[in-house]
Parts: structure tokens; sequence; C-alpha cells
């Protein structure tokens, strides 16, 4: 079994850029198996967030821990070990454009230089089908992909090692709702699945209510708010009553309840 | 837990008949990437796999396996031939990879269709990739024509700002560089000269040399293919970003063409700026020989200046400015196609920047040499 201690342990996090303090003394903690989404406004330092959790940019001040293990403190060879064990989807996909889908999905499992490769073609086959791309687009190039394709067959990539922790920038970001409602339900799919922990960076407050197990607030440098979709709502800050309480997040927490009781009519019962 | 830094190494994955009943095989350890991927794991899995009895009656367990996940599923069903085999034990969980695997059946890529270069198809291609040059470089100057046109009849609507930007950018900033290649070639070339001339006692000559072949060839030339490299590039890349990041498509929507505002200040700045690079990369490269005359052959500067214009006949000067006039424009034209050719993506970019300053230096040697059959008569005594 998974031992208790958090996937994600951030303390005391300060970051500057000059005199511009974005984060300042900031704390969280993403437990294994939850889905968890950081919101804020724009400018608010959620990808900054997300970056340093990533070991892209260094914190002015500060610890974050993946898997218990300090990311800007460690040797180079945990920290490529580390790397294997985590996926990033990034906003607009990063595709290496100069390789077909199929080779951005096979790319990292070729990386380790010791798998064969008709299991690295079966993995990397099996992956595209997953996030429901057919084999015959999986030799275009990701030029010629539209922009949902982009964002699956990347989602593939982040896949292809079997991540236990899967970051999500913006999942949603310029699919259209069909497109997105796929989206969603996929990345449901796969977390259940794959026993994932995700942590997502997410405007869509669509997304952000059907996915989130706990929804992290950044607003004022900090967290003002982390836990359930209800229990954030409940929080008395401008930041959330504009964002959950404005006319879009109305309709969209009332949808989420709307389901709920529809769920629960069918016998599916939470605890209350 | 002992040391937190370092990550729990998972069990390997292992592979063995079961010593008591011979028609069993027992999956144990992790059969996950991780695992499988250290050294030596596949091999091993392999040799053990192929010294399995060859028995369709053959249990496979594995429900001793710690960890699963697609990867050693999909080497698992591999080993099967890609179908359940008959006999299998499973541990909850394991389950849904296998029908995952199942449901995907056959994935297979469809295959590229190659052609060898010499194939009609590949022939045909290549004929219409530089046809597609061809054509695309005669728009280019057809459209450049038509906005010249339209910035003489209203020179004050014309993009005044771009071009100086662009004069600013491609010819200040150069000087440095040009400077510094032009007086290092100048001397050489006057050693080089000096200790030929020397043997056979023609020392007033090394004027003569160094004029003509500076003010007239090496001085347009090394100007141009410094420039090519340093701004062609320059240039093709600026408008492949700008096809990537859609500023190009942005300029058309809000009807700001690219002929004008683009291309033709691009093209002007070239053309005004390379004769001028032309006469200071002259002037470095003379500076240079003459330092190295008066090092080589003890010729005082002052000798060296008074005896240039009777060297050097005037039409030189203007074949030389000339010549600028013409590898500058060349310089743009070129590097514009070639920027409007790149497609949005990284592969494209580095192939379009690449093929044009190639491209750019072999048109203006090619220029060149048609001045040199042109002016064939000119500017000799």
């Amino acid at each position: 079994m998974k031992d208790m201690q958090p996937v994600i342990r951030i303390d005391g996090l300060t970051t500057r850029f000059g005199d511009f303090v974005v984060h300042d003394n900031l704390s969280m903690e993403v437990r294994a198996g939850e889905i968890v989404s950081l919101v804020g406004g724009s400018g608010s330092g959620k990808t900054t967030l997300l970056r340093q959790v990533l070991g892209l940019e260094k914190p002015s001040a500060g610890t974050v821990r993946v898997f218990g293990m300090d990311i800007n403190r460690v040797d180079a060879a945990t920290l490529r070990h580390l790397r294997h064990r985590w996926g990033m989807l990034f906003q607009h996909g990063a595709l290496f454009s100069a390789l077909t889908a199929f080779d951005n999905v096979a790319q990292p499992m070729r990386e380790l230089r010791t798998l064969p490769e008709d299991l690295i073609r079966d993995a990397a086959l099996l992956k595209l089908r997953m996030v429901d791309i057919a084999p015959a687009h999986a030799m275009r190039m990701p030029a010629d992909l539209s922009g949902g394709m982009v964002k699956r067959v990347a989602l593939a990539r982040a896949l292809a090692l079997e991540p236990e922790l899967l970051f999500l920038d913006e999942p949603t970001a310029g699919l259209d709702p069909a497109l997105s409602e796929s989206f969603v339900d996929l990345i449901a799919m796969l977390h259940r699945e794959m026993n994932l922990t995700v942590v997502m960076v997410t405007h869509d407050l669509d997304t952000l209510l059907a996915l989130s197990s706990r929804i992290a607030v950044l607003a004022d440098k900090r967290l003002v708010a982390c836990g359930t979709a209800e229990e954030v709502v409940r929080v008395k800050h401008p930041f959330i009553e504009e964002y959950f309480l404005g006319q879009r997040g109305r309709r969209a927490l009332q949808g989420m309840r709307e389901l709920r009781d529809r769920n629960k009519g069918k016998g599916v019962h939470d605890g209350k | 837990m002992s040391n937190p830094q370092a990550p729990a190494q998972p069990p390997h994955p292992v592979l063995s008949l079961d010593p008591r009943r011979q028609s069993t095989v027992i999956a144990s350890g992790a059969w996950q990437v991780q695992a499988l991927a250290r050294p030596r794991a596949i091999r091993q899995v392999r040799d053990t796999l192929r010294r399995l009895p060859q028995a369709a009656t053959l249990q496979w367990d594995l429900s001793g396996i710690t960890a699963l996940d697609h990867i050693g599923a999909q080497m698992l069903w591999n080993a099967w031939g890609r179908q359940r085999p008959p006999h299998l034990a499973l541990a909850p969980g394991q389950e849904e990879f296998f029908r995952r695997l199942e449901q995907a059946g056959a994935l297979s890529l469809p295959k590229a269709d190659s052609h060898p270069w010499f194939s009609i198809v590949s022939l045909l291609r290549m004929a219409r990739l530089l046809g597609g040059h061809l054509l695309g470089l005669i728009g280019l100057l057809g459209q450049l024509a038509l906005d010249l046109g339209r910035f003489a009849r209203r020179p004050l609507r014309g993009p005044w700002k771009e071009i100086s930007a662009n004069v600013y950018r491609i010819g200040y900033q150069a000087l440095g560089i040009t400077a510094l290649v032009g007086f290092l070639i100048g001397v050489v070339l006057s050693y080089l000269s000096a200790q030929q001339l020397h043997t056979f006692g023609g020392d007033i000559y090394l004027v003569n040399i160094l004029g003509m072949s500076i003010i007239r060839e090496l001085g347009p030339l090394l100007a141009a293919i410094l420039i090519a490299g340093r701004s062609g590039s320059a240039l093709t890349a600026q408008l492949g970003v700008m096809r990537v990041t859609e500023e190009l498509d942005a300029m058309l929507v809000m009807g700001l063409p690219h002929g004008f505002r683009l291309i033709m200040p691009k093209v002007l700045a070239l053309a005004v700026v390379m004769p001028l690079l032309v006469v200071w990369t002259d002037a470095m490269a003379l500076v240079g020989g003459m330092v190295a005359a008066k090092a080589q052959l003890g010729q005082s500067p002052g000798y060296f200046l008074r005896a240039l214009p009777d060297a050097v006949p005037i039409a030189n000067y203007w074949i030389g400015l000339g010549k600028g006039a013409v590898f500058g424009s060349l310089i743009a034209l070129i590097a514009c196609h070639f920027g409007l050719r790149i497609q949005p993506n990284t592969e494209s970019l580095g192939q379009g920047t690449t093929a044009s300053v190639v491209t750019a230096i072999t048109v203006v040697i090619l220029a060149d040499a048609v001045f040199a059959i042109v002016f064939n008569g000119v500017g000799y005594y």
C-alpha cells in the first residue's frame, strides 16, 4: 500500500520577481489519489507554482517536496528517476513538432534505452488508443493535427511512462464544449484506471467542478482556501465570491448540484 | 522510512516455471515500466520466455505480481502471441489491463509511403518544389515592383519607420563585424601579394592589386556574405516566427499587406545600407592592407593613398556600389521568400533559415559572376 505521506508538500514557498512578490509563505499538500485544482486570477502565479513543483523554476524561499524528496536539493540521478514518475500536459501540448504523433508518445519510452522497439510500438499505440487517436492519425505531424487532437496526443505522451502523478496546465483551454467534456471524461477515466494523482491548473469552472476532489484558491499571494467545492464556496473572500458566485459560477454550481441530486436519486449516496 | 531522499526500488520483474508443476509459469515482482527499464530486466524475461516449453497448455499465474502497468501487461500480452492464454490466473485489478489490450486488438501503424529519390514520384515532387520556389520568387518580385510604385506615388505614407529600423539593425549594428573581417582580409591579402611581388621586384604594384581586388571584388562580396549570414538568417527567422505566432495572419486581417509593410522596407533598407557597408568594408580592408604593406615592404600609408586613385579607375567604385545595392536586394528578397514559406513548426524554421542563408550566399556569388561578365571591359586601363 502507499504510505500516507503526501505526494506533494509545499512549505513556506515565496516567489519574487525583482520587487514583485508572487507567492508569500505559501503552503499546501497533495495526497495520493486526489485531483487538486489550482484556481486564481490571471497573474496570481498558478502556472509559476506548477513550474516550481516541476522543478522548472526555483522558488526564492521555501521547499517543494515531491514523493518526499526536496526537488531543489536532490542529486541529478534521483531527479531523473523522479521525472519518470510524473507526467505533464502543457497548455498548448508542447508536442515536438519535428516528430510524428506516434514518435512523440514513443519518445519517453525510447529514452529509457532498454525497452525493445516492438514493445514500444505496441505500448505507444495503446496509449494513443486510450486517448482516442486512431493509428491512421498516429503518423501525422503535430502541425497537421487539430487542437483537440494535439491535446490528446500530449496527454498520451504525458502518460507514456505510466506516471503516478499527472500535471495538467489548462487541460480544456481552447477546446469546444463537447471536446472539453470528452477530455474531462478521459482524465476522470484515466485517473480511475491508472491510480493517478492529478494536479491541474484551470480557469474552466465546469472542468473544475467536474474533476476536482479538492480546489486550492490562489489569491493575495497565498492559498485563501483549499478544500472541496462546497467548503471553498463558503469561504468569505472577494475573489472566491466573484469567481464562484458570479453569473457563470452560479450556473456551474447549480449544474453540479442538479447532477448530484440526480445521482442520489439513482441510489448513489454520499455520507450526508 | 530510513532515508527519504532515496526512492524505493521496485522489485525486479521475474518469470519462472513452477518447480512442482512444470506446466505453470509464475510471474512475480513489479511488471512496471520503471522496473522493466532496468538493465538486463528485459533480457532475463526474454531468456526465460525462450526456454519455456512450447505447449499450449501452459498455465500462467500472474497473482504474484506486486505492481502491473500497461507496458508490463503489453509485454506479457506479446509473449502470449497477442491473445489470452487458456489458463490464466490473475490477481484482482489486473483484469482491467488485459481487457483493455483485448479490446484494442491488433493495432498497427499505417505504412509510410517511401520512394527512392530517383523514382518518378520523388522527381516530380522535387520539380514541383523547385517550380514553387521560382514562382514564389517571381511573385515576390512582382509584388515588390507594385509596392515600390505605390511608395513612389505617395512617399509620405510609406513605411519610413520600418525602413529606418532595418537600416539601423542591418547596417549600423554590423559595422563592427564588417570592419574586423575587412581589416583582417586586407592584412592577409597584402602579406600574400607583397611576398609574391617582392620576388620579382614589383613592390609598387601592391597598391594596384589591393585596390582593384578589394574595391571591385572582395569588398562587396565580403560585406554581402557577412550580411547574408548575419541579417539574412535573422530576417528569415523573424518572418518564420511571425508565421508561427500568427502575426502574419493578424497583419493581413488588419489590412496591413505583407509586401508593403514587411518585405519592401527590408529590401529598401538592404539596398540602401549595403553600398554603405561596402564602402566601409573597402576602407577597412585597405587600411589593413596599408598596415601590412608598411610592415612587410616599408611602403608608407601616404604613398599608398597617393597611388590609389591612379591605380584604380573611378568606374570600379561605381561597380562596387552597384554590386552592393544588387546584393543587398537579393539577400533581402531571398530571406523574405524563405521566411514566408516557413510552416508553423520548429523543423521548418530551422530548414528555412538554413536554406535562406545558403541560397543567399550562392545567389550573391552567382550575381558576382554575372557582374564580372557584364562589366568585362569596364574599369581597366
